[in-house]
């Protein structure tokens, strides 16, 4: 399972807005069933990386393939249909509607024409079950009523509702306590146990020694490399994230 | 299953042994925490009622008062629940008024100097009210003009234009047909017969679908709030037909007046049409969801800019059947068809029915709630002879009142939680 063929392979990617030059060349590799942590300085290019992958600001130049093939994602749409989902810092959760609605946002299931409230909340449950969620009272809660951890399920539980392959999550700790974080890490973890490619944006080194099998390191718009984290140590990733340089027999 | 039982039964928050005790309760806290609904609209209701009935018991209680006072509010009720549509958004439509007001205009003109049929007159009213909703929903949603400054703008500009469309003479007849809409009354036996199928179409099908997401092991209603809600329903419906029922004509043997006015059928109908739109369709979710959080449904693929647009030509759609309605009340269009307080009440009514002025929050129902405690001020105001100046004092207290309730239950919501 850890080993499978790379499930998203991105090879010398590069993105600028007018003059700014954001990403020169970037290579990334997702495998199925691993944790990627994507780690990097503020400004490093962390977030325009997994903008270009989620299509909302598609790559100039680069190669982009999706189990094995090249494939063309100009907008969220196109990385949805490959599997793709996001979960964003901000969590883009609807605060006036309930955990059924928002896991479904922008895509609610239909009968006869109608909202099928039915389907979407045994669906619902049957994923927040698989995932062993056990935080949450009533999948008819709205939103607004949830603690922060809460949320961070909600939007995780969104994101692999659609079969997906590969979740993305953007710094999914940022504010969470200490019991909510780990609650989300081990949720992290469940994800890629299950199968899927699952990448970690986080400043967070510990949070990232305690989850990620891979992490690749951002500078400057630059893959510093993409390293097994059990081959490396937090010094060398500090060093990688501050200077860009990495200690030989690093490079994967 | 067997792994996840004690879980589903955690979550399963709608035990069936409810008490009356409990569901109290429930309602309590949910209060406590800022979702108000209609509450304080209901309350106020009450209040403006017994206050009127106590002063005016000789006028104010009686049948052809409650008659008179449907048809009167009509217009103002239906164009408010086409500005729920908008309000959702965070939007407002000032000139939703007006829009009814020219669609009305456009209509009794093709029909009384144009000889157009009166089908036909009605599509193109509705077609107008469309053709507006459309130019207002475009500039906001790809120009990105604040909704307040094109609304506000064409306050003035349809105001013009059905100035122009009513020429010299001041008014326009609307036509038999359109008359009769807002002051005849269908057949009392027909009343409890519609009356009956909607209580019972009601109860039945929230008991089915109560049954259905039962077994399948999903939240659902307690059996005692269904019995009480289909039992408030029917009370509630059975006293106003039979009220309606009464007659009501001060000179019976000329001609008499009795059932319930075909206005009611007409602002009933719009309301269950437009809440199954909002509550069952797709595109009545992603209404909410733009109003609740317009970037998290943008991401969520949800095409705003389509949803701004649609909102806009619902409301102004719905505006110009409200425009009928005014043209019926008042046999016909003149300078002021839409105009004076028409606007203030209808976004009074929703406002105060409890559609938040904030987006995201309120009902088709609240629009018709708060429209009858318009309705009841202006008219209990109207029967103890008061002038218009504290009419209009009275009411724009109250629709200050509202907004700040609104404002005050969302803080109380976002305090605790809810929203």
């Amino acid at each position: 399972m850890s080993s499978g063929e790379p499930l998203l392979e991105l090879r010398g990617v590069h993105k600028s807005f007018g003059a700014v030059h954001v990403l020169h060349g970037v290579d990334l590799t997702v495998r199925p069933g691993r944790v990627t942590a994507l780690v990097g300085d503020n400004g490093a290019g962390k977030s325009t990386l997994i903008k270009g992958i989620a299509g909302i600001y598609p790559f100039d130049e680069g190669e982009y393939s999706f189990e094995g093939e090249h494939v063309k994602v100009h907008s969220p749409k196109d990385a949805n249909d490959l599997g793709i989902e996001v979960v964003y810092q901000d969590l883009a959760l609807c605060d006036n509607l309930d955990v059924v609605h928002n896991m479904f946002l922008g895509r609610e299931l239909t009968k006869n024409g109608l909202v099928d409230e039915d389907t979407m909340e045994s669906r619902a449950r049957e994923t927040l079950d698989g995932l062993s969620v056990r935080t949450l009272q009533s999948v008819r809660t709205h939103v607004a009523a949830l603690s922060g951890g809460q949320r961070q399920t909600v939007a995780i539980a969104r994101a692999v509702l659609w079969n997906s392959k590969i979740v993305i999550l953007d710094e999914p700790t940022a504010a969470l306590g200490v019991a909510q974080t780990e609650q989300v890490l081990k949720l992290v973890r469940r994800l890629a146990d299950r199968g899927l490619g699952v990448v970690l944006i986080s400043h967070n080194l510990n949070e990232v020694f305690q989850v990620a099998d891979d992490i690749a390191v951002l500078y400057l718009g630059q893959m510093v490399g993409q390293v097994e984290a059990n081959s490396t140590n937090r010094e060398r990733i500090v060093q990688a994230i501050t200077t860009g340089n990495v200690n030989e027999g690093d490079a994967a | 299953m067997s792994v996840t039982t004690d879980e589903s039964q955690q979550m399963h928050d709608a035990p069936s042994r409810a008490t009356v005790v409990s569901l109290w309760k429930d309602y309590l806290a949910k209060l406590r925490g800022g979702d108000v609904g209609s509450l304080p609209a209901v309350l106020g209701l009450l209040v403006l009622v017994t206050a009127f009935s106590v002063l005016r018991p000789e006028t104010f209680t009686k049948a052809f008062n409650f008659g008179n006072l449907i048809q009167q509010s009509a217009g103002v009720t239906i164009i408010a629940m086409g500005m729920v549509f908008v309000l959702l958004l965070g939007e407002i439509d000032l000139a939703a008024g007006y829009t009814g007001g020219v669609s009305a205009a456009v209509m009794s003109s093709l029909l009384t100097n144009h000889g157009w049929s009166t089908p036909l007159g009605i599509l193109a009213c509705l077609v107008t009210g469309m053709v507006i909703g459309t130019f207002i929903g475009l500039i906001v949603s790809r120009l990105g003009v604040p909704s307040f400054v094109v609304t506000l703008a064409l306050f003035l500009a349809l105001q013009g234009v059905m100035l122009s469309i009513i020429g010299e003479k001041g008014s326009i007849d609307s036509g038999d047909f359109v008359a009769k809409l807002n002051s005849e009354t269908i057949p009392v036996w027909l009343g409890w017969v519609i009356a009956a199928v909607l209580v019972g179409a009601y109860a039945g099908l929230t008991w089915l679908s109560n049954r259905r997401r039962r077994r399948h092991g999903l939240t659902a209603q307690p059996m005692l709030l269904w019995a009480l809600k289909s039992g408030f329903l029917a009370l509630i419906v059975g006293l106003i037909v039979y009220y309606l029922s009464i007659e009501r004509s001060p000179n019976a043997h000329i001609k008499s007046i009795k059932g319930v006015p075909i206005a009611l059928l007409i602002i009933i109908g719009i309301a269950l049409v437009l809440s199954a739109l909002l509550s069952r369709t797709k595109w009545g979710s992603h209404v909410y969801a733009v109003g609740g959080n317009a970037e998290a449904a943008r991401r969520a693929g949800i095409n705003v800019p389509m949803i701004q647009l649609s909102c806009f030509m619902v409301g102004s759609t719905v505006a110009a059947a409200g425009g009928i309605m005014l043209a019926s009340f008042s046999g016909g269009v003149n300078n002021v068809t839409g105009g004076t307080t028409t606007l203030l009440y209808a976004v009074g009514a929703a406002v105060i029915g409890g559609t938040s002025l904030f987006g995201g929050k309120g009902r088709v129902i609240d629009a018709l709630i708060g429209g009858t405690v318009v309705a009841v001020i202006a008219n209990g105001m109207g029967l103890m002879n008061q002038p218009d100046s504290r009419k209009y004092m009275v009411t724009g207290l109250v629709l200050l009142v509202a907004a700040s309730v609104d404002a005050i239950s969302r803080r109380r919501a976002a305090a605790s939680g809810r929203f």
